[in-house]
């Protein structure tokens, strides 16, 4: 006798979405703190309706096949929303693996005499689920990803603040790593307040960069040849004495930049270079 | 020249290129007509707009039936020239922009590809 | 044929690049700057370029040839309002105007190419004061 998998599972559409509702209902992995029962009865539901219109005895044992491809939408689509709205992994797995119970126990229902198709059809189906997780890892990851890059793209964003320090005189502290695509953003931002205040002088604090390599270095010379290129100085100030023994170790030639080790002596060294002159008022 | 430069220009507001790096295709396109311009006579430059995996881009092919470059590594080099120039011309474009390829034959002429992505 | 006027403002020339140079009006202004400053004696040359939107290796020789020639006809040029993207791209190709001095506008241009032309006058004034003793 043949059986046809997808049509018996098709009949018991109904008896699986149960199923599978009850097994989600009382595994630890529920969080109805981020999607209510009633939103995840609609998704689970959404998601079987797709399976079980996709599925038919052709491509059951072809996870490849190309008529699946709107059960994966629909999958990626239940996983991304997932990932963004904070669930862990494993409750996302678990999501996509509790339908095999239920699938399961309702073929076990159906054949209930022949052990050994039994085993077969659950074998299949086993495989096409656990594609079916795969897929879900797949874009539960690229969701995460996504949520990290709008984040880089916001660090670098407000992460390069320029202060107007005294008329003429502009300061950008630097926090965190430089690396090419942030050094460009550094360089923009400093160069386009210059040209909005009409600065002559830049302070670049490097108090909040970790670590400076010759790669970091390289990105600070660019920056200052860039505001000279402007007509403006260019100071670097925050040098911390770590900083100071990388450079000389690594052999990093700074000799072409001013240095100071503080905000405080570079902004002395700014106001003597527009012959400015801080005094205490005689006042009492 | 000046008319490539303008069309070029459209085609980085059009994919919402940023200025600097509309800049920075820009200058390195200019670098690389001009070498077509000088050593080889003239080219033709294909200007695509690609899809990435993020973001979109510009592709632009240079390709000429000059005589060819016979030392591609040297050419690469800053300040080598075989005309009177910089010689910052390739090395120069390669770092203005995200991707950049050069094949040639001696004789039979030099391609250049090269990609920028909008924010790259 | 366009040509871009070149002005004598007191002891200096000055000049507003205003379109996109091409090459052969860039060979152009590079011949007649010089020219003008060996028949007009100027002391500086001030070159705004801040309509210049791409700066390329070819557009940079002729700044520095300009500020070259200049200097061996003793004036000092001063390049100023280059836009922070012509600068940014300019030290990524690797082309940094080393002998040409920079200023953020104009104003600030002539107050640097007046203190260079001061300086001189002292250091003459000192010179003089000197041989009478």
């Amino acid at each position: 006798m043949k059986l046809d998998t997808a049509k018996v599972l098709q009949k018991r559409k109904k008896q699986i979405l149960e199923l599978w509702m009850k097994n989600q209902l009382v595994d630890f992995s529920l969080r109805e703190d981020l999607m209510s029962n009633d939103e995840l009865a609609v998704q689970s539901e959404e998601l079987v309706n797709v399976l079980l219109q996709t599925l038919d005895n052709g491509n059951i044992e072809d996870v490849q096949s190309p008529s699946f491809e709107p059960l994966y939408e629909v999958l990626e689509s239940i996983s991304l929303s997932r990932a963004k709205q904070g669930y862990s992994p494993r409750e996302t797995g678990t999501f996509v693996f509790s339908l095999k119970d239920a699938l399961l126990t309702t073929l076990q229902l159906e054949i209930k005499n022949d052990p050994q198709q039994l085993l077969e059809e659950s074998m299949k189906v086993s495989r096409l689920i656990d594609s079916l997780g795969i897929v879900t890892f797949e874009t539960f990851i690229k969701g995460r990803e996504e949520v990290i890059l709008r984040q880089t793209d916001e660090i670098a964003e407000i992460s390069t603040p320029v202060i107007r320090v005294w008329d003429g005189i502009v300061a950008m502290p630097i926090i965190g790593t430089l690396d090419s695509s942030r050094t460009q953003v550094v360089m923009e931002n400093l160069l386009q307040e210059i040209v909005l205040t009409s600065s002559s002088i830049a302070i670049l604090d490097i108090s909040g960069v970790p670590a400076v390599d010759s790669l970091v270095a390289q990105h600070l010379i660019k920056t200052v040849s860039a505001t000279r290129l402007m007509g403006a100085e260019c100071i670097i100030s925050g040098i911390r004495p770590e900083i100071a023994q990388t450079v000389v170790h690594l052999g990093i030639d700074l000799s072409g930049i001013v240095t100071k080790a503080t905000l405080a002596s570079a902004l002395r060294y700014a106001f003597s270079l527009v012959q400015l002159e801080v005094r205490k008022s005689n006042v009492k | 020249m000046v008319v490539f430069r303008n069309r070029l220009k459209e085609f980085a507001i059009k994919i919402g290129m940023g200025l600097v790096n509309q800049t920075k295709l820009i200058t390195a396109a200019s670098e690389l007509s001009r070498n077509m311009l000088r050593y080889a006579g003239g080219g033709v430059v294909l200007i695509e707009i690609i899809n990435g995996q993020r973001q979109n881009g510009l592709r632009l092919t240079f390709t000429d039936t000059g005589p060819g470059i016979p030392d591609i590594k040297e050419a690469m080099k800053d300040g080598y020239s075989t005309g009177k120039s910089l010689g910052l011309g390739l090395p120069g474009a390669k770092r203005l922009v995200s991707d950049f390829e050069i094949q040639s034959t001696v004789g039979k002429g030099t391609t250049i590809t090269i990609t920028k992505w909008k924010n790259g | 044929m366009d040509k871009i006027p070149i002005l004598k403002i007191g002891h200096f020339l000055m000049v507003a690049i205003q379109v996109d140079l091409y090459d052969r009006l860039a060979l152009n202004l590079e011949a007649d700057l010089v020219q003008a400053v060996s028949k007009t004696g100027a002391k500086g040359v001030l070159i705004d370029i801040s309509s210049v939107s791409i700066v390329d290796s070819f557009m940079g020789r002729i700044l520095g040839n300009i500020a070259g020639m200049s200097k061996v006809l003793d004036a000092d040029t001063v390049i100023v309002g280059m836009q922070p993207a012509v600068a940014i791209t300019l030290v990524e190709l690797g082309l940094p105007l080393r002998g040409v001095q920079t200023a953020l506008n104009v104003e600030k241009g002539m107050e640097l190419l007046q203190k260079k032309i001061k300086i001189i006058d002292e250091e003459e004034a000192f010179d003089d004061d000197s041989t009478l003793q």
